[in-house]
């Protein structure tokens, strides 16, 4: 084999801005590459700041966009894809973002772009069928406490002690109102194939994640008690039905 | 026996498609205009489910689908991505495209993906790396593939042969067929100042499936030289519709892909793309 440029040295300079594009790549003429190689190294930096700026539309509206393209390049020089399918990159920003000290003030932004990641990963998240809507009443009331539900797999929940799914809403919706100083928890669900963020009561994270962790109605009714004082069953049902969340409840015999 | 009902067809008809963008999924149900088939980048269509995949599997009961994948790295210094490999196999599996196709390029070095086309120095050894992953690849995906030539801007000190001497092996050594990018013909040319049309004379035209079309943004090298680099973001330039004449004539009739990646435009501004694809084949069938 001729000697020449490695493909480590290559990644090297391409992700160096500052680094000489490498001896033995030129021009037809036989100069130093250059701005030929700088073609490359912008197509990497473009597209992945790119492919960021759309994963994370609220934490670029929040930064600005020149502060996000430069926050960007040292993102995806920190962290570049570990694979080809981009629809998930970025799950390290959240982490990043608490590192990165020209963002420390913006307590929220890391809670902000996990919502987001969450958002996407809910959109390509496996299809599956709701039960139907009157499923639930049609339980015998004496099943009720030990019944399991299985929840879609485009479920999410995220708690924070920011406002976050307000921040998120002002950012993304026109006329949403602004957000309020207090701790928010949110539910994902994707009725057809549109994730939909909301609100979760007092109680309705532990109460969600319990059953999604495979405990019974009842159980999770006491991890949601522990948690605060007059939680909202009805409410956090309706969520879960309305937002096609439950695909199929378990009950001591039957599954509906 | 209707070979429309039911999408498996064995190759991609010798007539225009596009690069299938999720903005144009309604205009192009409504009214496809000359468009006969549809192209997909594989790594986009990767989730468990949600609209994409959805959207995919309709459109693949009207169109026959060609599945081009960005991400493989066939040209990498390192073993393929088994994971990656699977989940080609898995959408190769279930689509059941007309055609499957990758680049001669490289993307990924220890385990970073870099999100581009990255060039190749034409020596022996890369030869025999690149026919090894061909090799790898066809068998896990069941079928013959599509190899790409690339845009280059640059050239490597260390090759040994021509790109076209180059793809003209890898075809025989591997069986695989040729995806002849004119555009990249044009912009590669351009960029190392050799003739576009010998390179199309010489290219193994036999071994050719599909032919890419796209536009270009033109620059220049430190130097003063021209630099076009290959941006898929605007309408094919002159230069390059002709080059696919002089391309046609060598190969007859074949399927011809509009690629525009990058500020795409709305739906009739791509339709007149590919009817003007669809003009410049008309030429050779009659």
């Amino acid at each position: 084999m001729s000697g020449g440029i490695s493909q480590a040295a290559f990644t090297k300079a391409l992700l160096d801005p500052d680094r000489p594009a490498p001896a033995s790549l030129t021009s037809p003429s036989g100069a130093q590459a250059g701005k030929r190689f700088d073609v490359y190294r912008n197509n990497v930096a473009v597209s992945l700041t790119e492919a960021l700026g759309v994963a994370f539309p609220v934490v670029r509206k929040l930064v600005g966009d020149e502060f996000f393209t430069a926050m960007a390049g040292v993102f995806l020089r920190a962290h570049p894809p570990k694979s080809p399918v981009l629809m998930l990159y970025g799950d390290q920003m959240p982490a990043f973002l608490e590192g990165f000290a020209p963002v420390r003030h913006l307590g929220y932004l890391p809670d902000v772009a996990r919502l987001e990641l969450q958002l996407r990963e809910a959109c390509h998240a496996a299809d599956a069928r709701p039960i139907a809507p009157d499923a639930l009443a049609a339980i015998p009331p004496e099943d009720l406490a030990s019944a399991r539900f299985a929840l879609a797999p485009a479920t999410r929940i995220l708690r924070s002690q920011w406002p976050v799914f307000s921040i998120w809403q002002a950012n993304s919706e026109e006329g949403a109102p602004a957000p309020i100083m207090r701790g928010e928890d949110v539910l994902i669900t994707r009725p057809g194939f549109d994730p939909a963020p909301q609100c979760l009561p007092a109680g309705g994270a532990a109460f969600i994640e319990a059953l999604m962790a495979g405990a019974s109605l009842g159980e999770a009714l006491e991890k949601a008690g522990g948690d605060t004082a007059g939680f909202d069953l009805a409410a956090t049902l309706a969520l879960l039905l309305e937002g096609g969340a439950i695909t199929s409840i378990l009950t001591r015999d039957s599954e509906t | 026996m209707r070979d429309n009902a039911n999408h498996t067809p064995e190759s991609l008809p010798p007539g225009p498609g596009v690069g299938y963008k999720p903005q144009h999924y309604s205009d192009i149900l409504a009214d496809p205009g000359p468009v006969r088939w549809l192209e997909i980048h594989a790594e986009n269509y990767m989730g468990d489910g949600g609209r994409p995949l959805a959207q995919l599997r309709h459109l693949s009961e009207r169109f026959p689908i060609s599945v081009h994948g960005v991400g493989l790295s066939i040209g990498g210094e390192g073993r393929l991505d088994p994971e990656h490999l699977a989940r080609l196999a898995h959408l190769v599996g279930w689509l059941r495209p007309a055609s499957f196709s990758e680049h001669l390029a490289w993307s990924t070095h220890e385990g970073a993906f870099l999100n581009d086309l990255l060039p190749l120095p034409y020596t022996r050894a890369t030869l025999a790396r690149v026919c090894d992953h061909i090799d790898e690849l066809q068998e896990a995906i069941g079928r013959r593939m599509l190899l790409e030539n690339p845009s280059t801007y640059l050239a490597f000190a260390e090759s040994e042969m021509s790109e076209t001497d180059f793809l003209r092996e890898v075809a025989r050594r591997t069986g695989c067929g040729l995806l002849l990018d004119v555009n990249n013909v044009f912009v590669s040319a351009t960029n190392q100042q050799t003739d576009p049309r010998a390179c199309i004379d010489d290219f193994p035209i036999g071994a050719v499936g599909e032919i890419h079309l796209g536009g270009y943004d033109e620059d220049a090298d430190d130097e003063g030289a021209p630099l076009l680099i290959d941006s898929h973001g605007r309408e094919i330039a002159d230069p390059v519709w002709a080059l696919l004449d002089h391309t046609l004539a060598r190969s007859g009739p074949l399927p011809v892909l509009i690629e525009w990646d990058n500020d795409v435009p709305e739906w009739p501004v791509l339709a007149g793309e590919a009817a003007r694809a669809a003009k410049h084949l008309e030429k050779v069938a009659a």
